[in-house]
Parts: structure tokens; sequence; C-alpha cells
């Protein structure tokens, strides 16, 4: 019993990390339909950043975090501008396949020598871990921590969608970006708010696992990618509360599988998982049937 | 006029294999420069049947290797366990595959754009990790003591049979169909034409083309391991056809050569420049798809017809210019 609460403390942390993801994903697909496969990258590459200004700078936890939300944000606009703003009118494959591009350049090209290289690297600790023991369970202080910027960033995301004016506008760009657009609204700058946001979520997820999981590497970010993949399209695109639960859903599945049935089998269960859902009901647990217009 | 056609196909490929055998009798290809061919010949295969299912029905799969995998284990345990020649050995792979094919593609062709390719990527996932579970396979450490089999001969005549087929194929009312799906699903089930059924069959066929590859492949290194058909192989299958020309045969071929020979020669510059292999593809890919999107050769064929065209274009262009000159 022990072991299973303290799998499901791990599956917490572990689907908080996903769900910050979920999050990005769910947003950038809800509002120009690509499965933006450059987001595990984005996520890869704001932990190095972490560790840069760690361990060079040794900054305090806020700064950092602050500090590389904004990169990524940054990164993530950038890659926007650069390669999806050319083909926006082009068919979704080639959309797709750009994607995919963008994200073998910065997994690979992060990868030389005079970079990251294709090694391993330490995490600083930037937060001392502190294991509190309630009832015979431990939790550390990181997955606390890590649960409460999720929640934080889902409740604050969501006003921001339903409360001010930006949010409206994302909102009515996603659901048609025709009359949006005849509405005043500036298309481009909406979509570079999205992804900016998103990446932004990005780049804390990856702080938060460099801290929980001491050990970051250029290809970190493929794995964890496809996975908040699989809960943005679990929650149904678009929904931020719903991807978050399924990150937090995807993230418990893997930590029971690690424990009861094989390690090995982690990632081709998450897979059939999101096979599942896509053949019985591909439009997510909490989403809404859309009707195909000719 | 047809049989002269194909006369002449004939006896192009014999002179082309004639050639072959010459400069590797004179000394000029060596044993190393025959292992690059014979990768050239296998990775054209995959890029033909890659752009069957992407260039020609419109489904991104991003799976393929898994499938190249089925084909190569599948001809691999053939004929190890049960002795069979290689031709056998390779038919079974291909009926392995393309069953799973037929299983898997009924299901997930239903969905559409990138939720299709995000389910054969998970496919392509859950086949690696089965095979490396199976431990009477070898499991993650790979399968050995494959009979080597397969040479460069063999790989040619298959390269010239299987872009035959698909030419064919390609060209058939079948291909116009399937090329029909890939436009517009709608209007294909307007005229009569179960689009669902076309793109299944268009799966099925490059799955089986594909595994073909896999056992070629098994019975030339001898050795496979799950890890070697991972998905980031998947993608760069995937790069072969967005170089060529998404929906063009000898686009395929042309993409498939240039990206199997640039490691090589990267590798002889600096071992260096050869770890940025992967980053360069990534940058191959994203300025094809911004500057030219349908690759280099686009959906047009590459014929000896069209490059007459093309001489005779330029010739009167030159000529254009040197009269304007003149009278300047």
């Amino acid at each position: 019993m022990k072991i299973f609460i303290h799998q499901i403390i791990n599956g917490f942390a572990l689907g908080s990390v996903y769900a910050l993801l979920a999050i990005g994903y769910s947003m950038v697909y809800g509002i120009i339909n690509l499965v933006n496969f450059a987001h595990g990258s984005v996520y890869m590459v704001s932990a190095f950043i972490g560790l840069f200004l760690a361990t060079r700078l040794s900054l305090p936890f806020t700064m950092i975090l602050i500090i590389v939300m904004l990169a990524s944000a940054f990164i993530g606009m950038s890659i926007e501008k650069i390669a999806y703003k050319p083909l926006r009118n082009s068919p979704k494959v080639a959309l797709f396949i750009t994607a995919i591009g963008m994200s073998m350049v910065l997994e690979n090209g992060l990868r030389v020598n005079f970079l990251a290289g294709p090694n391993p690297w330490p995490f600083p600790t930037i937060i001392e871990t502190v294991n509190y023991e309630i009832g015979g369970v431990s939790i550390s202080n990181l997955q606390i921590l890590t649960f409460a910027v999720v929640v934080v960033c889902t409740l604050l995301l969501q006003l921001f969608l339903f409360k001010t004016k930006t949010g409206c506008a994302m909102r009515v760009v996603s659901y048609d970006k025709d009359a949006a657009a005849l509405m005043g609204i500036n298309v481009n700058k909406v979509i570079s708010i999205t992804f900016a946001i998103g990446s932004g979520l990005a780049g804390a997820a990856g702080i938060l696992v460099g801290m929980m999981y001491p050990k970051i590497d250029t290809l970190m970010g493929v794995m964890p990618g496809l996975k908040a993949f699989i809960a943005a399209i679990m929650g149904g695109i678009g929904n931020v509360p719903a991807a978050m639960f399924s990150g937090i859903f995807i993230g418990f599945t893997e930590a029971m599988t690690k424990a009861y049935v094989s390690s090995r089998m982690s990632d081709a269960i998450s897979f059939i998982i999101l096979i599942i859902i896509l053949i019985f009901k591909p439009e997510g647990l909490f989403g809404k049937k859309k009707i195909e217009k000719v | 006029m047809k049989i002269k056609k194909k006369l002449i196909i004939l006896i192009s490929v014999l002179i082309a294999y004639g050639l072959l055998q010459g400069l590797i009798a004179l000394g000029i290809v060596d044993n190393y420069f025959r292992r690059i061919l014979v990768s050239i010949g296998i990775n054209i295969i995959i890029a033909l049947s890659l752009n069957l299912i992407v260039g020609i029905t419109g489904q991104l799969s991003m799976g393929h290797a898994a499938f190249m995998s089925i084909g190569a284990y599948a001809s691999a345990v053939s004929s190890v366990a049960l002795h069979t020649p290689l031709v056998v050995s390779l038919l079974i792979g291909c009926i392995v595959s393309g069953i799973i094919a037929a299983i898997v593609g009924y299901p997930i062709l239903r969905l559409k754009g990138g939720y299709f390719s995000m389910c054969t990527l998970g496919f392509g996932e859950i086949v690696k990790v089965a095979f490396q579970n199976i431990d009477s396979l070898g499991g993650a450490r790979g399968y050995t003591g494959i009979p080597a089999s397969v040479n460069l001969t063999f790989v040619f005549f298959s390269v010239v049979i299987v872009f035959l087929i698909v030419t064919n194929l390609v060209n058939s009312s079948f291909g116009r169909t399937l090329r029909s799906v890939k436009d517009n699903e709608i209007a294909t089930e307007a005229m009569g034409n179960k689009a669902q059924n076309y793109k299944m069959l268009g799966f099925i066929t490059g799955s089986i083309i594909v595994a073909f590859a896999g056992g070629l492949y098994a019975h030339y290194i001898t050795y496979i391991e799950p890890a070697m058909f991972n998905y980031s192989k998947s993608t760069e299958f995937l790069t072969f056809i967005v170089l060529g020309g998404i929906g063009s045969n000898t686009g395929s071929i042309i993409g498939s050569t240039i990206l199997t020979l640039i490691p090589e020669v990267l590798r002889n510059i600096s071992s260096e420049l050869n770890e940025l292999r992967m980053f360069i593809y990534g940058v191959i890919i994203i300025i094809m798809m911004i500057f030219r999107p349908q690759g280099l050769l686009g959906t047009n064929e590459l014929t000896i017809a069209g490059i007459k065209r093309f001489i005779i274009k330029v010739k009167s262009r030159f000529a254009g210019k040197n009269k304007i000159q003149k009278e300047v």
C-alpha cells in the first residue's frame, strides 16, 4: 500500500510536467491545427538554458524560472515566425513536416560538441530537496512545487482566456480565423501570443523536470513531447483544464506501469491509450463532437 | 510501340548492369563503394514505398520503419529457423507485413491528417517495444546469424523490379484513384470510389514493399536490432521523399540517393560534420518546405522526353539571348 501511494505521488509529479506540455500542444493545435512537433524540443532547449543560468550565473529559482519562461516563449515565437508562418496557407501535411524538421534542427543542433554534446548533463540543485514524511509516505518539496506551478499556471491561463480581451481574441481565432480577421483581430499577433504562452509553459516544465530528475540530454524532449500530445488529444483540443487532468492521468499510468508491469512497456502503453482514444473518441474525453462540413 | 518501349527499358537496364559489373571488374567500384550502392538501392525501395503512401495516397505515415522491421524480422526468422531460400523468406516478410498493415490500417486510416501521423508514430514505437520484449528474437540485443545471401546484383534487380511495379501501379487507374484520394476525399467518394478502401490498398502495398526492403537489409548486414527501426529512422525516410518531391517516383530515387551519399561524403570530410547529419536533414526539410514545398521535382517525373524538352527550352532561351545581344 505504501508503494502504491508513493507511485501515486510520483505519477502526480511526472504528470504535472506532461500537463504543462500538453497545455501548449492543445493551444497551438486549437489555433492553427498543427501538431507542433517542435514543442518537446523547446522544452529540452529550455532545460539547457536553465542549466546554463544555474551553473554559470547561479541565480535563485524564481529568477531562473522567469528568465527561462521568457526565453522559451521567445524561442517558440521565433519558430513560428521562421518556420510556420510562411506555410500558413499550404496543406497541413507541409506544415507538419516542417514541424518535424524544426524538432530535428533543435535536437541535433544542440548535440554538437561545442554546445551540449551527445552526453547527458547533471542538473545542479537549485532548491535543496526536503522530504516530508506524512503517514510513512515521503513526498519531496520539489514534487509539491511542480504540482503547485501546474495548478497556478492552469488557473492563470483559464482566467486569461476567459476574462481578458486577448484571451477572447484567441478563442475567436481558434473558432474561425477569417471571421476573426474581419472583426479587426490581428490574427498574426494572436498566433504569436499563443505560441509564446505554450512555449513559456514548456520552459517551466523543462526547469521542473531538470530539478526532479537531475539529468538532462538533448533527446529528453522526444518522449515527453509525444506523451503530452497524447494528453492533449485525450483532453480534447483547446481545453486547458482537461489537458491538465489528462496529462496527470498519463503520468499516473506511466508510474503505475513502471511499478507493476514493466519499465520497458510504459511507452508502449501510452501509445496504446492514444490509438484507442483516437479510434473511439477522436474529439477527446471532454471535447465536443464536431460535424464535418463539405 | 509498347513492345519497343519495353525492349528499350530491358536493354538499358542490362547495359546499366553491365557497366556496373565492368566498373567492379576494373576495381573502380571497391568494396566500400559497393556497400554504399547496396544501401542506396535499399533506400530507393523504401523511398518508393513511402512515396506510394505519403506522396500518392496522401497519408503521412510516420511508422514506416516499423513495417520495415516487421519485414526484416519475419524474413530473418524464416531464413534462420525454417531454412527457407532467400526469395521465400522475403515473400514471407512481405505477407506478414501486409497482414499487419491491413489490421492496423483499417481503424487508423479513418483518422485525418496529424492524427493519423501520430497514430502511425505510436504504432512504430509499440512495434519497437514489442520486439525489444520478445526474448526469442534476441530482445533489445538484436537478432544475429542471418545468412548473408543478398548481394549487389540481387539489390540492383530488386530496385528495377520495384520501380517498374510502382510506376505501373501509379499510372494505372488504381494509381489515379489513389491520387484523387490525396487531392479530395469527398470528390473521390462522389465518383463512386470508397476512399477508405483505396487508402487501405495504398497503405498495404507500401507496407509490403518496405517489408521487402527490410528483408533485403536484414540479409545484407546479417544483424538486426529493434533500435535500428525507431522513430528517427521513419523521419529520415520522410526526408528522402520530401527532398525528391512528394508524389514523384523518380524524385524519390534522386532524394534517397542524395541523402544516402551525403553522410558518406561528410564522413570523408570530417567526423564533426557527420554528427551534424540529422541537423542538416532538418534544415533541408524546413528550407524545402518553405521555398519549394513540392520537392526538387514536385509531382513531375524525370523522363527522357522531359529532359529533351528541358534542353530545347534552355537552348532556345540561349539562342534568344544571343540574338538580342547581336541586335544591341
